[in-house]
């Protein structure tokens, strides 16, 4: 398949019966180059772009050069074995790039997911204990949907089912707390830790975090005495130690960085430190684990994030309502806030039966109500505060909710209720980070 | 020359040097030098799987394994990219451009879509594991007194960390210089001579300086050679910074071949290699040192290492047989051992008994060994499992004899030798940098065309033109400040371009000559002294006085100061000093008349010099005895 090329180019290279993959000769007065014929998305469709023997790749326009196919690509798929043995660990992949390898021919990044993989990337696992790995899926972290977090939870049920002790599931980073926290709430019953992990930069480049941030988390799940659901990932920028969040209180807070995942209103359970296969315990009040695995994984997806700026207008609640939502979670100011002039909106939301909860667009700290009169009238008008509850986590959380009822009291309980630690309710000084200034 | 003709010498030159862009390659950090530390990060490589399985680069990894890489984070001139923690911006295009228009002087092509590769480099001198680096013209050509050399590619690239410290147990970078950008000139195999590659490279440097947009200055232009000969091997040689260096890296690297060939024969007549490796027993020798006088043994054993031996079968004689001056056989398997092993003291068998070792213990190691006639050894001291790694290093090597030169990259010595660094990686290192755009180089040709060098003849000429003599200004086109002095003339327009031109180029080599340390000497300073000259504040003629006063081994006034002290008198103080040295020397005056002029203006001189120009205190001194005398 001539992939990515289209208009002149890709005539061009059809006329000549030309794949990618195939070495190619590009000839003009002064040019005369043969290399392997790569994929091109170039916006100038005229160019040819070709691997030289040097490994740079350059592109020409047919313009300007003859092309000439020389020899036919002589490449095998890949063959894809798995193995069915059950690990210790057991390592789910749904995507994201924690492990791939590089074909240098064509610089595509392909997963590497099968146990001997996975064991010839970081063959130091192979001194923690047995693992098995399995991949679920292949998708993107921002293509996920609650239909992903249900097969999942079915696919870590299984896996402890099977004996494994602890479960891994690489994800991609993006979304990787929202998944955490839909694993948490399904799962709230768990035998061993899962380890959600991602890398923030991929496995294809050798400063990739994917190895250590590998490492630590087979580390947490065999050695971690919890059953909870934790994001396991780089604690600072240098390669020494991961963390591992609780799963509804981490947040990704950066978009590059190795250390990008913090804690929020809350203080990370375990430290890992790979180099001396070390999981310290930062905390004692972790949920320990249980004889048994309890599921319950059904989501309602009719749930909205609503983020209150200056200037909105109440006509989107009018709208969520049409459209059939059966719940809003806002972002509001401060301690809890919309403008007054959301609660008539509201009230009209909540005598409908529809579930209206308040979260803050500060992260840190939690919803006051009763400070200002405007979260008084709010509160009267039927929005529940949620706490110190992070946004997303109230989202996952209702969508969860909603799956086992549509009884407003009910919902309103169990949102009110701290399930797995979505909560906490001292927050202390050290709860907040703080910038060099001087 | 005949002599390499017959060797059948072929080199090729890459030229490395810094484009002077404002901002770096991938980032809008500055491209200074400046070590204001905020930080410091750990870190690890770690080989990314390939599936072409590459041998070399494996064998790389495997020294670099577990190494600790330590960078520090200098706040001003680097951030987030180079601490690998943010996807790199956009290239620079005033970067790409500057090889378009050098793609152009050579006549070559200019890649019409440019693609920014990742090219492997574990030795943490990059954080990324990578080095960015992007072909952007192809062919093309200069002309050599020897011949016309072809140019191979253009590309543009980033710099690499700076090295500060390398330990056994970590290697430590500064991130100032990662990401400037490099623009790096290959040639074909072309040239036949040792000259004519510094001559080569010399004309490179030469157009890169005269687009007047690269750095200058230590480090700043870098040289790698590929020397190979008839039978040899082409063998990379790396960071040659210092021109007249490059025919002795050439001569030295071409006699090594040479040598090795030889040596191959010598062995091959000797024995098999299939025979030498069945034969090339490893053993513990630790017993036989127990009480041994030599202090690197007693040092190492004492911390609880070991003494081991392997034999060299076929080998007597041929370890210490010099292949460059002060580099033996044994030196090249000792470099591998440092390199590879990471260890340091190994002895063989043609430099003992030395070192405190006594004739006795080498008789016992030979006995313990077996050796037979034309047999030699090597032994390595230090912990158990470095040394284990070392002795198959050691046995690999010596194998590698039997076939000639190994295919390796080695570090030019400032003696003009080199030493081995690595074996040579492999040209599929590379893949994509998918998270930069590719850029359409058709946009960019016409800025291009406009920042192409001028001919060497052409910028004569055009030296020439602004008043320069022919010799001047052959000197200042040849300067690597060349640069500045453009920016000065046309800075201090009212100051003749001759007077800058001898002041950097004349004025400097005097001071040196008188003793003068003109290290000391920055860009800054000369324009102060450019500067006091356009405001007319002081004269041409102090300047190597200034200078010299500023550079005096002792001198610890600044600048300012001392050009205060030269600071130019006006008529009337000239006019005042006349007037005593008159009143002084009135008898003379009054007898020789205007023959008493020479005498005063050696005295006046005396007192002003450098102060005022000659030619005005002559034409005041006629103008007072006038004056004085009727």
């Amino acid at each position: 398949m001539l992939e990515g090329y289209r208009g002149r180019a890709l005539h061009v290279l059809a006329s000549i019966n030309a794949d990618v993959g195939d070495v190619i000769e590009l000839n003009s007065d002064k040019v005369h180059l043969r290399g392997i014929l790569m994929p091109s998305y170039s916006k100038d469709d005229s160019i040819v772009v070709l691997k030289l023997d040097n490994g740079y790749n350059v592109g020409f326009s047919v313009d300007k050069v003859k092309v000439s196919l020389v020899e036919r690509s002589s490449k095998k798929e890949p063959e894809k074995t798995e193995s069915n043995k059950p690990g210790k660990v057991k390592i789910i992949s749904t995507g994201g790039t924690i492990v791939s390898k590089v074909e240098y021919e064509t610089g595509a990044v392909r997963p590497a997911l099968t146990t001997e993989e996975i064991i010839k990337f970081v063959p130091e696992i192979q001194d923690i204990t047995s693992i098995s790995a399995n991949v679920l899926f292949s998708i993107l972290s921002e293509n996920m949907n609650p239909k992903f977090w249900v097969k999942i939870a079915e696919s870590v049920k299984r896996a402890f089912e099977e004996g494994s002790e602890g479960v891994v599931v690489a994800h991609g980073t993006d979304t990787m707390s929202y998944t955490a926290s839909a694993l948490a709430f399904s799962l709230n019953v768990l035998p061993g830790p899962v380890v959600l992990v991602g890398s923030q930069r991929s496995s294809d480049r050798p400063s990739s975090d994917s190895g250590i941030n590998l490492v630590s988390s087979v580390l947490l799940a065999n050695q971690a005495p919890f059953g909870e659901v934790v994001v396991n990932m780089h604690g600072e920028s240098s390669d020494t130690y991961t963390l591992a969040h609780r799963g509804v209180k981490v947040r990704k807070m950066h978009t590059s960085r190795r250390d990008a995942f913090q804690s929020v209103n809350d203080l990370p359970l375990a430290k890992v430190i790979w180099k001396e296969k070390l999981v310290k315990l930062l905390r004692t009040d972790y949920r320990r684990k249980s004889d048994h695995i309890e599921m319950n994984a059904k989501f309602d997806e009719r749930v909205f994030l609503l983020k209150f700026y200056p200037g909105l207008k109440p006509d989107i609640v009018e709208l969520l309502l049409s459209a059939g939502y059966k719940g809003i979670i806002v972002e509001g100011t401060g301690l809890g806030h919309t403008s007054s002039e959301f609660q008539e909106a509201f009230r009209k939301a909540t005598k409908e039966g529809v579930f209206v909860g308040m979260t803050s667009q500060c992260l840190f700290g939690r919803v006051n109500m009763n400070v200002y009169q405007t979260g008084r009238i709010l509160q009267q008008a039927g929005v529940i505060p949620l706490g110190d509850m992070l946004p997303e986590v109230a989202l996952v959380k209702l969508m969860w909710v909603l799956g086992q009822t549509d009884d407003l009291e009910q919902i309103t309980k169990i949102m009110l209720k701290n399930v797995v630690g979505e909560y906490n309710p001292r927050h202390l000084l050290d709860h907040f980070p703080r910038w060099k200034h001087e | 020359m005949s002599e390499y003709k017959s060797l059948g010498l072929k080199v090729g030159l890459e030229v490395h040097q810094q484009i002077n862009t404002p901002i770096k390659l991938f980032c809008e950090c500055p491209t200074s030098l400046e070590e204001d530390n905020q930080a410091m990060i750990e870190r690890y490589l770690k080989p990314v799987v390939s599936e072409l399985g590459q041998v070399d680069v494996a064998a790389f990894f495997e020294w670099e394994k577990g190494k600790k890489i330590v960078y520090e984070v200098p706040g001003r001139s680097s951030c987030l990219v180079e601490c690998d923690e943010e996807p790199p911006h956009p290239i620079n295009i005033d970067a790409i451009k500057l090889g378009l228009a050098m793609t152009l002087a050579f006549n070559g092509e200019p890649i019409d879509e440019i693609f920014v590769m990742r090219k492997t480099v574990i030795d943490g001198s990059n954080t990324s594991g990578f080095q960015r680096t992007a072909i952007v013209g192809l062919g093309g050509h200069i002309k050599d007194i020897e011949g016309e050399i072809s140019i191979q590619t253009i590309a543009i690239e980033e710099d690499a960390g700076r090295k500060l410290e390398d330990a056994p147990e970590y290697v430590k970078y500064n991130l100032d210089r990662l990401g400037i950008p490099l623009i790096e000139i290959s040639t074909g195999p072309d040239i036949r001579s040792p000259e004519q590659a510094k001559r080569v490279a010399l004309t490179i440097g030469q157009m890169l300086r005269l687009t007047g947009k690269v750095k200058r200055g230590l480090g700043t232009i870098r040289q790698d050679l590929n020397v190979s000969i008839n039978g040899g091997v082409k063998t990379e040689i790396k960071g040659v910074q210092e021109l007249d260096l490059i025919p002795k890296i050439i001569e030295n690297e071409a006699k090594r071949q040479v040598e090795l060939l030889k040596i191959k024969d010598e062995l091959n007549s000797r024995i098999t290699k299939e025979e030498f490796v069945r034969r090339a027993l490893e053993m513990d020798l630790t017993k036989l040192f127990i009480s041994s006088k030599s202090r690197l043994v007693q040092s190492e054993l004492r911390k609880g290492g070991k003494v081991m031996g392997v034999l060299a079968p076929g080998f007597k004689g041929i370890l210490g047989r010099q292949l460059m001056p002060n580099r033996r056989f044994g030196t090249e398997i000792s470099d591998y051992v440092k390199a590879l092993a990471g260890l340091g003291g190994i002895f063989h068998s043609d430099e003992l008994p030395n070192y405190g070792i006594t004739e006795e213990e080498v008789r016992d190691v030979e006995k313990e060994l077996g050796l037979k006639e034309n047999d030699g050894f090597v032994i390595v001291v230090g912990p158990e499992e470095r040394i284990r790694k070392a002795l198959q290093v050691i046995k690999d090597r010596l194998a590698q004899a039997f076939d000639g030169v190994p295919k390796e990259t080695r570090s030019a010595n400032e003696d003009g030798t080199s030493k081995f660094m690595r074996p040579q990686p492999g040209s599929a290192r590379m893949y994509p940098e998918t998270d930069v755009p590719s850029i359409l180089s058709r946009e960019l040709l016409d800025e291009a065309k406009k920042i192409m060098p001028p001919t060497p003849e052409e910028k004569l000429k055009i030296l020439m033109s602004i008043g320069l003599n022919e010799e001047l200004a052959k000197q200042i086109l040849n300067s690597p400040r060349l640069d500045f002095f453009e920016t000065l003339v046309q800075k201090y327009s009212n100051v003749p371009p001759t007077v800058i031109a001898t002041t950097l180029e004349n004025t400097l080599k005097y001071v040196k000559s008188q003793g003068g340390n003109v290290d000391k000497i920055s860009d800054e300073d000369i324009e102060t002294l450019i500067a006091s000259l356009s405001e007319g504040s002081i004269s041409k003629d102090s300047l190597s006085q200034i200078l010299l006063e500023y550079c005096a081994p002792n001198s610890s006034s600044d600048l300012k100061s001392i050009i205060s002290k030269y600071t130019t008198m006006s008529d009337e103080e000239i006019v005042k000093i006349v007037k005593e040295v008159i009143v002084r020397y009135r008898e003379e005056v009054k007898e020789k008349r205007e023959k008493a002029f020479s005498l005063l203006m050696g005295r006046v001189m005396e007192k002003v010099r450098g102060k005022a120009e000659g030619k005005k205190v002559a034409e005041i001194i006629r103008q007072v005895m006038k004056e004085e005398l009727g």
